[in-house]
């Protein structure tokens, strides 16, 4: 008897998931954990590590909305995330405000900074487009060296405030408590685009743009929304960073390390789902961080280059994609 | 007789300097079935996609159920009711079959886009068994079908098949024919471009000939096949 005639599945097709508010809520006591384990611990380097890693976190899932979900790669990570730097820079400067609403400054500057790039580019696919996201960064770093009030090419010194919010007793783990908040809700905001009708338009698009289109899906609209969200997550990825080592200049702002990891974390984790970037950035983040402290820093990218080499030869679906039935 | 749900005037389409599509007038009627024919390079799937928004046409333009198509995206097209296949199957592959179902359903808005809406149009399809299948797992039959599925998701009023049966094996076509049929049934009109003229003759009420990209005839379909200018067009001089 050929499938064709076979009678109809009485199941419903699709499995149960958890509920967007269930996730969230899975999330907030997730972090709140990490938050109580890493107040446990209490050591220094410990809240440093940590915010190192969860930084990443958030860059790898923010950068995955538009790279893995829509399937546009893009090269210029490391521009949102310095622009999210030097947004706490200027507004801090400026207006001499804590780190949240700076958080919260960042987070505009990167959506419209998505949002322009997006309208200039997305019309171009592959390759083009990668290049002109890599165009973004060389543009924003020549801008920011040659912009004196956040320190030009000379970086910025940032004092971390004498007053720690309570219940923290030091600055570090304030710091390290936000970027668990930030890296739980970039995470929870990941899942529900991944299971909303705004995944599934994304995951259409990737597929095929042209067919996306004929089945009713506002293509361009949606790639803007993916670019707007993703540039404003990545850049609340690097707002902390001034104040994590008190200091930021545009090289290490604008390096190379953070658009290497930004797409080698979720391509070795796995892009199709939210957790791919979570497991590439923790994987990826942790070895970087060993090797810095055991060998030295200079060995990160190569660390990097090597896990990636092998997971596109053997693993090309990621992590994940070694668990999913049928390679999805 | 029934109203115009689709009316081309003199619609020009050009690739740089080689004219694809020239001055082709066609109204087609609520209900009907209308084949379109035409060897290879003839202009078929240009129209196609003219029609359906995928390329903007250069001269003159579309009119769908009264209202001018000229300015619309391709998705607002489908939104109001056009729908179409491609020549090779372009399911979304990272997608699997039901999730292929889902995306019409939740993005053209012509109805409610529940679980059980997508499993219908599987069934209708007779994929409700592989819903949970990926687009790599099925046959090629069974992705024209899918193909059709996600088509007719849109609850469309005119239905473009662009060579919904090249490949098939005759049993396939039969399939396809059949469903094709069925959905007409439903008062969906259906414009079927095809090469298999077994499939063309037996499910086209009308059909209109392009050569060149230019219409040569538009008529009964036994009328239309018998015309020297068409049998030049597929045979030679």
């Amino acid at each position: 008897m050929s499938d064709a005639t076979l009678p109809a599945m009485p199941v419903f097709p699709a499995p149960r998931r958890m509920g967007h508010g269930a996730f969230w809520l899975a999330c907030a006591v997730a972090a709140l954990a990490l938050i109580a384990v890493l107040r446990g611990i209490g050591s220094e380097y410990a809240y440093f590590a940590a915010t190192f890693v969860l930084q990443y976190v958030v860059l790898a899932t923010a950068w995955n909305i538009l790279g893995g979900y829509a399937g546009y790669v893009n090269f210029g990570a490391a521009a949102f995330f310095a622009a999210g730097a030097y947004t706490t820079v200027a507004i801090g400067k400026a207006l001499g405000l804590s780190l949240l609403p700076c958080i919260g400054f960042a987070a505009l500057v990167g959506g419209a900074l998505g949002l322009g790039t997006g309208l200039l580019t997305l019309r171009l696919r592959g390759a083009y487009f990668a290049i002109a996201t890599l165009c973004l960064s060389v543009v924003l770093q020549t801008l920011v060296v040659n912009w004196n009030y956040v320190g030009g090419s000379r970086g910025a010194y940032v004092i971390r405030p004498r007053d720690i919010p309570w219940p923290f007793d030091t600055y570090s783990g304030y710091l390290c408590a936000v970027a668990v908040v930030l890296a739980a809700a970039a995470i929870a905001i990941a899942r529900t685009i991944e299971k909303s009708r705004l995944g599934l338009g994304l995951a259409a698009l990737r597929d095929d743009e042209q067919a996306a289109e004929a089945a009713g899906v506002p293509t361009l609209r949606l790639k803007l929304i993916a670019t707007t969200i993703s540039g404003a997550m990545m850049a609340v990825a690097g707002a902390p960073l001034p104040l994590l080592g008190s200091y930021v200049e545009p090289t290490s702002a604008f390096g190379l390390a953070y658009a290497v990891n930004a797409i080698a974390m979720p391509l070795i984790g796995g892009t199709a789902s939210w957790a791919g970037p979570l497991i590439g950035a923790v994987l990826l983040s942790s070895l970087q961080q060993a090797a810095t402290v055991t060998i030295s820093s200079a060995a990160n990218l190569l660390i990097v280059g090597v896990v990636l080499v092998v997971f596109v030869c053997a693993a090309p679906h990621g992590i994940l994609g070694l668990f999913r039935k049928g390679g999805r | 007789m029934s109203e115009i749900v689709l009316r081309a005037d003199g619609v020009g389409k050009r690739f740089g300097g080689f004219t694809a599509l020239s001055g082709v007038n066609l109204e087609v009627r609520a209900g009907e079935r209308l084949g379109l024919i035409g060897p290879n390079g003839s202009g078929k799937s240009t129209f196609t996609n003219c029609l359906a928004g995928a390329f903007p046409s250069h001269d003159g333009g579309f009119t769908f159920k009264g209202q001018k198509l000229a300015g619309l995206k391709s998705h607002e097209r489908a939104r109001r009711g056009l729908a179409r296949t491609f020549q090779l199957p372009r399911p979304f592959r990272g997608l699997s079959v039901f999730e292929n179902i889902r995306v019409p359903l939740a993005y053209a808005g012509r109805h409610e886009a529940t679980e059980e809406r997508a499993m219908e149009c599987l069934e209708a399809v007779e994929l409700a068994g592989k819903a949970q299948r990926m687009p790599k797992e099925l046959t090629q039959v069974e992705l024209r079908r899918l193909e059709l599925a996600r088509a007719t998701a849109l609850k469309p009023e005119l239905l473009i098949a662009d060579e919904a049966m090249a490949g098939l094996s005759h049993a396939e076509v039969d399939q396809i024919l059949a469903l094709l049929f069925r959905l007409n049934a439903g008062g969906t009109t259906i414009i079927m471009i095809e090469h298999v003229m077994r499939a063309v003759t037996e499910f086209s009420q009308r059909l209109a000939v392009l050569v060149a990209g230019k219409k040569v005839a538009d008529g009964d379909p036994r009328t239309v096949l018998s015309m020297p200018e068409v049998e030049e067009a597929y045979l030679g001089r």
